[in-house]
């Protein structure tokens, strides 16, 4: 609270991303937790809410005849810009926000104050609906060859891994221990995922520390155990998921990757996924060519070439290919490693999972591989997303590719997933929101000591009771597509990747498909689950009255009128009835007769003066500046969806406002 | 002149066929005039029944005595034929490239076509001016339909009836005729009911460069204006190109001239530019090398995305100026045959929701491709892979289709028909036994006889079970103007057509296929209700009865 020096600036202009000259005059207020621009508007208030996690840069730029412009640019790829009228207060609106934006210490995220008003007990089942040890279980742990280790209790050899961990039967407490001291952060190689089937399995760990020649016993003990614990195959893959240049120059510095010939029965692979500064770069610059204002067809794919993010996921995919091949086609066990085992290591075991295991394409078996391989593997979410103020060079968007690698298997495999693109963009969301505890701190053992689960709430909680959202219509249990393992073709298709415009522009509304087939789709369903417990009820009614025909009963008719299909809200159709700037920055519209010469006749044709005049327009909400209109979220429940911060938890948020 | 003439080896056994997603299969290969069969030898089911004239281009290969050749379709596809011997295959090679590119269009299969349908709507008759015309003249009075070109002597491109403002006469047409390019007079495309604005369309004016001017013209146009109103005249070439036209005898419509006008230059490219664009773009597209980047700028350097929105933003400025400008357009280019109509029928998909429905479509691609003299038999006669580089090619039309798909895709439930009805059309205007897309305009398809002689494809398309794989199950009448996004994130390749052949279609087919279950499912439950209901209604009035008396 200390460090909000204005409160509440009125005469704030927010500017409208694709038109330019237009802007909604409003006030601007600082709470706590979220800057708040409310639009003067006389019938509906607009309101746009910005949580300060989830800023990413402030840039005040040059002050000029209509006032101070402030660029505010999410992490949810949300672009504000504000022109503040006096440069003084636009300065102190700058000064508190660069401090908001980083806080310091846990304590200050919005987490620890945001309150949905659940009672502890709500709150705790919400901890417990994702429950790794039943994840375990549900792959058939412990069994003959595996099992729960307790070596690390109290994270005595590894700080950075959980509690629980499964490890090889044949590997001893003296073996796990040497292993953790021969490899980077003592990241000792640990189950991920094991595969039923044949007994195959991923495993995982940190680079070994092997310098040019440096060996250890009990690292190769630990790998022959992971080959024993797979009776059908006699040898390991051991996939380093860096560039072998990248792996080489860490000899040098007592790190490195595993000598084929001092290991017995492994076959080495390098898999070259980038570093976490490539990849952070890379988004930088592809979110450079996202912002552009009217980019020409070449400018955009230039761009986006340019950027390399297609390339990196694209590796990333083919990476967890290879294990998924590896191990459901020859049957084969995978140690899958990168320096320290957090970030890439993640990335491709959680993909080879999805691929291999239907459960982890269902809602809640989504959830359970966030949990294991990033959250309790200690993925560093704190340092990744910058939740606290820290090193920027840590920042790096990890998890955002891992997403991003699932959309693009749902592109290729529609039926195959549970859940739908908004499901992935809400998780997108909250892994930067800090609205919820799950996805705070660097390592289970810091999340302990926090007391999160005492102090803060579930994501999974609060996205499983809203699943009617974020259900795919096209998932269907007995389904060909959600059995076994997703089998992508052989060829090497360069085209399966596309731009994902629904995340990385998704607050340019004006941008996305207007109808939504999803939520079409979705509300066809549910009309036609009401249709079955009509049907069931008329069934019933009639055999009654068939039965008792000659009673004279009477039966009265209580049902509705057949509901019609045109009801299905599916485009916004207010944001479909817009037009946009087609005209563009045409530079020979018109060549004009002087006679008209207004001062910019391209205006003519853009939405300003059209849009008062609409009656077709008054509903809409600001499309462009990222105020969703409410009436196009899914027909279905829903009280809150992180795209509208506008909307969500009128009651809490509330609260924080009114003490501002 | 006969078809046995041309075919060397009519029959080679042995043959195996490679074609993508199936197995390789061996069969016997059969040359008809017409159609290159490959059928198993196992249970003689046809494996593969192609149509020379779908062939764009030929390579034939030997190793040894096996000879392969590789047959490039117009709608893309390859496929690899292995003959055992070297005379049969090339015999079968020079027999397909002479069977290809027949010279006569009454050679081509149209004519000798033979439907297994019954037809119960003609398609030559579906689709009647007068018709069209009956269907805005209630809601105006200020046009009429004129028959000055019933010889095709005014405008040999135009239809016998065009549709015209009713202050100006026929004589006055003929000479706005020998003012506009081709003859092609302004006309009248498109009535935007909701305010009465006009789409028109025309060739250029031939102003030439010492600025000739026709009063006749400037009198046509004007009268399509309201009073104090103003219009907007879409060029759908760049200024630098349309002056450069004056020396030529074209040219553009002078201020002086037009003040109640206000010219738009926009840039649309034409004819060879467009042809290399979709060369490049194919070829991209079966580049089948590892690396990312490189699609990427391949795609980039065809073109092909940039044409689309070049295309589609002059549609939505042309229907902007229309439905919130309250101004009416007259459209033209060169010739008014190509970038002109690109717009105007995309402009009619915006406004009209009509244009939308199979019907409705259509009658648009009758109207302001066909009859608008679109010329499909210079335009379509070489596809992707022709190396002869003709003046006269060019994928204007294919443009066009992939406009409205990318309209589609933004606006998936707005649509009665899907992405299959799109790429069926492509494929008849490049190949095809019906004779709807032969000849370059009305004049020539009269002189042609095709309605005679030839089926119309829309005899085919409009039966009912053809119809039912045209049909989007998610099509809700949507009586809104609908404005589609031209920002390059929102125009992505369009996959269904050009990785046709690339990438397995079966995930995407079968997600289709779950959701016509899902709305079947729910069409079905609703009938089952509503017999219910009404069974119970009459049984509680029976009751009633029973009761009253």
């Amino acid at each position: 609270m200390e460090h909000i020096r204005t409160p509440r600036v009125e005469n704030v202009r927010l500017v409208d991303r694709v038109s330019p000259k237009k802007a909604a005059l409003g006030t601007l207020y600082s709470t706590a937790t979220h800057v708040i621009f409310v639009e003067n508007s006389p019938d509906a208030r607009k309101e746009t809410w910005i949580l300060h996690s989830q800023i990413s840069t402030i840039e005040k730029q040059a002050t000029t005849a209509t006032g101070c412009p402030l660029l505010i640019r999410c992490k949810n790829f949300q672009i504000i810009q504000l022109i503040i009228p006096q440069e003084r207060d636009c300065h102190d609106v700058y000064i508190s926000l660069i401090r908001l934006a980083r806080p310091v210490k846990y304590e200050e995220l919005y987490c620890f104050s945001f309150n949905p008003m659940l009672d502890k007990e709500e709150r705790e089942q919400g901890w417990v609906l994702i429950d790794l040890s039943e994840e375990y279980t549900r792959m058939g742990l412990p069994n003959h060859y595996w099992q729960l280790s307790d070596v690390n209790r109290d994270y005595r050899v590894c700080d950075s891994y959980p509690t629980e961990l499964y490890v090889p039967k044949s590997a001893t407490a003296h073996i796990i221990v040497g292993s953790s001291k021969f490899r980077s952060r003592r990241r000792f190689p640990v189950l991920s995922y094991y595969y039923k089937d044949n007994h195959a399995s991923i495993c995982r760990s940190s680079q070994p520390l092997s310098g040019f020649s440096a060996r250890c016993l009990e690292d190769e003990q630990m790998l022959q155990a992971i080959r024993k614990a797979n009776p059908g195959s006699d040898f390991v893959y051991v996939v380093d998921t860096r560039p072998k240049l990248n792996a080489m120059a860490n000899r040098a510095a007592g790190k490195g990757y595993e000598n084929e010939d001092n290991y017995s029965n492994i076959k080495f692979q390098f898999i070259g996924i980038e570093n976490i500064h490539v990849m952070r770069n890379s988004l930088q610059k592809m979110l450079e060519v996202c912002e552009l204002k009217s980019p020409s067809m070449s400018d955009f794919l230039w761009g986006l070439e340019n950027s390399g993010w297609l390339r990196h996921i694209k590796a990333i995919m083919d990476a967890g290919i290879f294990i998924a091949k590896a191990v459901s086609e020859e049957g084969a066990s995978v140690l899958v490693h990168c320096s320290d085992g957090w970030d890439r290591t993640a990335q491709v075991c959680s993909v080879a999972s999805l691929l291999l295991d239907p459960h982890y394409r269902t809602l809640k078996g989504f959830m359970v591989l966030i949990e294991k391989d990033w959250i309790s593997f200690g993925h560093k979410f704190n340092h990744r997303y910058g939740n606290l103020d820290g090193d920027p060079k840590e920042i790096s968007p990890v998890t955002d590719q891992f997403i991003e690698c699932v959309w693009q298997l749902m592109e290729q495999f529609p039926c195959a997933f549970e859940f739908n693109e908004r499901f992935l963009i809400h998780i997108q969301h909250h892994i930067y929101s800090c609205q919820f505890g799950n996805f705070l701190c660097n390592s289970q053992k810091e999340r302990r000591e926090l007391k999160i689960q005492e102090r803060t709430y579930s994501l999974w909680a609060h996205l499983w009771k809203n699943r009617a959202d974020y259900l795919n219509p096209l998932f269907r249990a007995d389904h060909s597509q959600t059995q076994g393992t997703l089998h992508l073709p052989t060829t090497p298709c360069n085209f399966m990747y596309k731009f994902w415009s629904g995340m990385y522009n998704r607050f340019e509304k004006g941008m996305q498909p207007r109808q939504s087939v999803t939520d079409y789709l979705m509300a066809v369903k549910e009309e036609t689950q009401q249709l079955e417990e009509e049907l069931e009820a008329l069934e019933e009614r009639l055999e009654k009255i068939q039965k008792v025909q000659l009673n004279c009963t009477k039966v009265k008719s209580k049902q509705s009128e057949p509901s019609k299909h045109s009801g299905f809200s599916t485009s916004d159709n207010s944001i479909a009835n817009t037009p946009q700037d087609y005209s563009g920055n045409m530079k020979s519209f018109p060549s004009r007769s002087p006679s008209q010469g207004d001062e910019d006749s391209a205006l003519i044709l853009t939405q300003d003066n059209l849009k008062s005049s609409d009656p077709d327009l008054s509903a809409n909400s600001d499309q462009e500046s990222g105020v969703e209109d409410l009436s196009c979220r899914s027909p279905s429940g829903g009280e809150h969806a992180p795209s509208e911060d506008s909307g969500k938890d009128r009651d809490s948020d509330e609260a924080v406002f009114l003490t501002a | 002149m006969e078809f046995a003439e041309l075919i060397k080896t009519p029959r080679v056994d042995n043959v195996v066929l490679h074609r993508p997603f199936y197995p390789a299969v061996e069969g016997t290969l059969c040359l008809t005039g017409h159609h290159l069969i490959l059928s198993s030898r196992q249970d003689n089911t046809e494996e593969l029944w192609l149509l020379h004239s779908n062939i764009d281009a030929i390579d034939k290969r030997f190793v040894g005595s096996l000879g392969t050749i590789i047959i490039k379709c117009k709608d893309f596809r390859i496929i690899q034929l292995d003959i055992p011997g070297m005379e049969e295959c090339l015999n079968i090679a020079s027999s397909i490239e002479a069977l290809s590119t027949l010279d006569s269009i009454t050679l081509m299969y149209p004519f000798f076509y033979r439907p297994m349908f019954e037809v119960i709507e003609d398609g030559w008759h579906s689709f009647l001016p007068e018709q069209e015309f009956e269907l805005y003249s209630s809601a105006t009075s200020e046009w009429r339909l004129s028959y000055v070109n019933k010889e095709f002597a005014v405008c040999p491109s135009y239809p016998p009836i065009v549709t015209v403002p009713k202050s100006i006469d026929d004589e006055a047409l003929r000479k706005v005729a020998t003012f506009r390019h081709g003859g092609r007079f302004p006309v009248l495309s498109y009535y935007h009911k909701r305010n009465g604005m006009v789409i028109m369309r025309s060739g250029q004016p031939l102003t030439g460069t010492n600025g000739r001017r026709c009063k006749e013209d400037e009198k046509l146009i004007n009268a399509t204006l309201r009073a104090g109103k103003r219009g907007y005249i879409i060029d759908t070439r760049s200024l630098n190109v349309a002056q450069q036209t004056r020396a030529k005898g074209g040219g553009f419509e002078q201020e002086a001239h037009y003040p109640q006008w206000r010219r738009i230059h926009k840039s649309i490219e034409r004819y060879h530019i467009l042809q290399e664009s979709l060369i490049k773009l194919v070829e991209a597209c079966n580049d089948q090398t590892h690396n990312m980047d490189r699609w990427l700028s391949k795609l980039e350097a065809s073109n092909w995305l940039t044409h689309i929105k070049e295309i589609l933003t002059t549609a939505c400025l042309a229907a902007q100026c229309i439905d919130r400008e309250g101004a009416s357009i007259l459209i033209h280019g060169t010739e008014g045959t190509d970038s002109t109509l690109q717009v105007t029928s995309l402009a009619q998909i915006i406004l009209e929701p009509r244009s939308r429905t199979i019907r409705g479509f259509e009658a648009l691609i009758e109207r302001e491709w066909l009859q608008a003299g679109h010329p499909f038999q210079q335009r379509c006669a070489q596809s992707a892979y022709c190396n002869t580089k003709q003046k006269w090619e060019a994928p204007v039309f294919l443009l066009f289709l992939d406009c409205v798909w990318q309209i589609l895709r933004q606006f998936p439930c707005s649509f009665e028909f899907n992405e299959n009805f799109l790429i069926m059309l492509f494929e008849h205007a490049y190949a095809s036994q019906f004779g709807t897309f032969l000849g370059n305009n009305e004049s020539e398809r009269c002189k042609l006889k095709l309605q005679q002689k030839t089926m119309s494809l829309w005899s085919w398309v409009n039966q009912p079970s053809e119809l039912s794989k045209f049909t989007n199950p998610l099509f809700e009448a949507n009586n809104l103007v609908i404005w589609p996004s031209v920002a390059p994130q929102s125009l992505p390749l369009w996959e269904g057509i050009f990785l046709r052949w690339n990438r397995s279609s079966k995930y995407l087919d079968e997600a289709y296929e779950e959701m016509v279950n899902i709305i079947e499912y729910n069409k079905e439950l609703q009938a089952k209700v509503n017999i219910l209901r009404r069974q119970l209604a009459e049984l509680e009035t029976e009751d009633g009865m029973q009761e009253s008396p």
